[in-house]
């Protein structure tokens, strides 16, 4: 007479806590999670196919709206990749002025996941608090170029623009305040006793699982793999600088975000040092009019936000692409949703959610 | 019968009635306005200001807003449930009013005695105990009756946490009880100020108890398992809309202010002002030159809403529990922090009564 069953769940595509259209099928046991399964595809607007119908200046824009959070980092991908298929020197005031508008939006992007992350776990205060600091990072993306989201801040060969004036003092100001802003966050979580029982030993994966299913970005350094392509491969001009790969040991979720902060004191490190060292002279070199790379294939990452982001882009010597796929971080660290579910009750799924840090635009493409 | 028992016994307490919902249905739309208002000020925002002076007027408005929304009812819902879930849950919650004192001092109107409170009964407590643990009930049925999986899991761990924290709920007022020796609303007042101090300092065990598990039966953050908007959308009300969502949402303003109210009573002398005993401070009753039982009103409101704004300033700072996390508190951290504090608090008693 008496029987259990197992209830399933949609959490999503439109959920509070999914981080966009995100869908997520959970079969549970009460409370207990037994089976957990993204599905995705709900944003997916074929941007890799409508590329290929586009000259390569056009496509930045359609970069930046893949991943609107970090829109930055991909479009600087997406421009090294070019100029590397093409064999394009940048300047080297134009490599600083990358580097500084690409740490900018880590923090900013990492500003937006913690803010919300909090909110999936319950902490509403925190969420205002760091979306007071992107505010001011917006206004400097605003001040440098128009756009606050997406804001296509790169040309192939270097930069939009140069630094308008005042902006360099603006973002000193701003890497001044940030680590008294950090603190203020921490005040409010990083000794809270719910916050550390909601997120220490929630959503484990260990170093070898890890690699093996691919994470990258914090969900990885996060169990303690020593992998960032800033150091790895570097690329800009991220080997002038000095900084560190913070790293975690248990790979739980509380280790994840105590990475995100420490890598947005990092970021603010770089930055500092970018603009003391900021070289002189030209911020774009020499670029052809018609970009027309040679008949080749190139395959090229960075360290975005969310992690290893990477580009390829094969060329049939046309001024468009003949094959245009990237390679996002959010979908690949998505895929160990189940794994790291394993056992977690319903509350933990969108903590667990929440600490991959995806965005699905990313992740749908 | 005779006209002055009628007007005694039937009259005045059906106005008594009509003035207490009356009040506390504006003072619990003023809290919703409080919460937005108080966040809004640990948030660093500016919180409604747009209707009236500094948003004053927006319970109002909200309420219109409310009422003039489309009430959507599920297609496959228990209608019949559907309906009378949040009025069940609202009935308790204004019910545990009637036996609360707001001023110790009765005053005459027209030659009648009038008491600051709707009735006095000698259980006065154990009524609310047992009133309050009803709006379970509407919870429960409000979910079950949505028929759809997220409000069914709302009102599961809602019934489940009303249970676990009903019992060191009941227990942490014990404390006060054994002190008072009565579990009259009004006696329990009066003993605090017999005995020259509010039952707060020698029973501090038993307020951090009771608060916290007030925190939870009112399912406010950190304890808001069963909205949990993160986790399950909203929790028990996701199906609702316009004024019965408003009533669940009323309910738990209301609720806040009895739990509030009961701590006041039980831990915080009531209407005394502070330090009641102390002749030099009576300054502090300074509306008695209008009428002694305002200032009783006073100092119970002003209470009150020290707590309300605790209730809010803890939901600006607090993550949310999980659910195991939180029954793990309730049994094996509140329950027998509470049930020792009962037995100490009688064994003292014993000692000194002999």
């Amino acid at each position: 007479m008496f029987h259990t069953e197992i209830l399933e769940v949609n959490m999503g595509p439109q959920h509070p806590a999914t981080h966009g259209v995100l869908r997520v099928i959970l079969g549970l046991d009460g409370e207990t999670v037994v089976q957990c399964k993204p599905v995705i595809g709900y944003l997916h607007r074929g941007v890799e196919k409508l590329a290929e119908h586009k000259l390569y200046v056009m496509i930045p824009p359609l970069c930046d709206r893949l991943d609107y959070v970090g829109s930055a980092s991909q479009n600087l991908g997406y421009i090294q990749a070019v100029e590397k298929l093409c064999g394009i020197q940048v300047p080297e005031r134009g490599q600083y002025i990358r580097v500084i508008l690409a740490e900018l939006n880590r923090i900013s992007s990492h500003l937006v996941w913690l803010g919300t992350h909090g909110l999936d776990i319950g902490a509403m205060t925190v969420f205002f608090y760091t979306f007071r600091e992107r505010e001011m990072i917006l206004d400097l993306f605003e001040a440098f170029c128009g756009a606050r989201l997406t804001t296509n801040m790169f040309r192939i060969g270097g930069t939009l623009e140069d630094f308008p004036p005042g902006w360099i003092e603006g973002t000193r100001r701003f890497v001044d305040l940030l680590p008294s802003r950090i603190k203020e966050y921490e005040g409010l979580l990083s000794t809270n006793r719910i916050w550390l029982e909601r997120t220490k030993g929630v959503g484990v994966i260990s170093a070898e699982d890890a690699t093996n299913w691919g994470l990258t970005g914090p969900p990885l350094r996060g169990s303690g793999v020593n992998y960032d392509v800033r150091k790895a491969m570097p690329y800009a001009a991220y080997d002038r600088f000095e900084f560190e790969v913070p790293l975690g040991t248990h790979g739980d979720t509380y280790d994840r975000y105590l990475i995100r902060m420490e890598e947005m004191r990092q970021s603010a490190r770089i930055i500092r040092q970018a603009l003391d060292g900021l070289p002189g002279g030209d911020f774009r070199g020499k670029v052809p009019k018609k970009i027309k790379p040679p008949i080749a294939e190139i395959y090229h990452v960075i360290e975005g936000p969310r992690g290893e982001q990477g580009f390829y882009i094969k060329s049939d010597g046309t001024e468009k692409p003949y094959r245009m796929r990237f390679k996002s971080p959010s979908f690949v660290n998505l895929q160990a949703l189940p794994a790291l579910s394993n056992g977690a009750l319903v509350a933990d799924i969108v903590a667990i959610i929440g600490t991959l840090d995806i965005v699905l635009g990313d992740a749908d493409r | 019968m005779d006209s002055r028992l009628l007007i005694e016994n039937v009259v005045i307490p059906a106005i008594k009635v009509a003035v207490v919902l009356g009040v506390m249905s504006g003072a619990v739309a003023y809290t919703t306005l409080l919460e937005r208002k108080v966040l809004g000020f640990i948030q660093l925002r500016l919180a409604p200001r747009r209707v009236g002076f500094h948003g004053i007027l927006q319970p109002i408005a909200d309420g219109i807003k409310l009422l003039l929304k489309e009430d959507i009812i599920p297609d496959q819902a228990d209608r019949v449930l559907f309906i009378l879930a949040p009025v069940i849950s609202i009935i308790p919650a204004f019910a545990a009013l009637a036996v609360i004192p707001f001023a110790g001092r009765s005053f005459s109107v027209m030659g009648y005695e009038i008491t600051p409170w709707i009735t006095d009964v000698n259980i006065g407590i154990l009524y609310i105990l047992s009133i309050s643990s009803l709006g379970v009930y509407g919870i429960m049925l409000g979910g079950w009756a949505s028929n759809s999986k997220y409000p069914l899991l709302g009102s599961l761990r809602s019934a489940a946490q009303m249970v676990s924290y009903e019992v060191p709920l009941g227990l942490a007022i014990i404390g006060p009880l054994l002190l008072a020796g009565t579990a009259s609303m009004t006696g329990i007042v009066r003993a605090q100020e017999t005995q020259g101090m509010w039952f707060f300092f020698p029973q501090i065990v038993a307020l951090f108890c009771y608060f916290i598990s007030g925190v939870a039966e009112t399912n406010r953050i950190p304890f808001d398992l069963p909205e949990a908007e993160a986790e399950l959308v909203a929790g028990y009300f996701t199906e609702y809309s316009g004024m019965k969502f408003a009533f669940f949402y009323l309910a738990e303003y209301t609720n806040m202010i009895v739990v509030s109210s009961i701590a006041t009573t039980l831990f915080f002398g009531g209407w005394l002002r502070p330090f009641p005993n102390v002749q030099a401070l009576s300054f502090l009753n300074f509306l008695d030159f209008i009428n002694p039982a305002l200032s009783g009103v006073f100092w119970f409101a002003f209470k009150v809403f020290m707590f309300l704004y605790l209730y809010i300033w803890i939901r600006g700072t607090f993550p949310r529990y999980r659910y195991d996390q939180l029954m793990n508190l309730g049994w094996k951290w509140l329950l027998p922090l509470s049930l020792a504090n009962v037995v100490v608090t009688a064994f003292i008693l014993a000692l000194r009564h002999g």
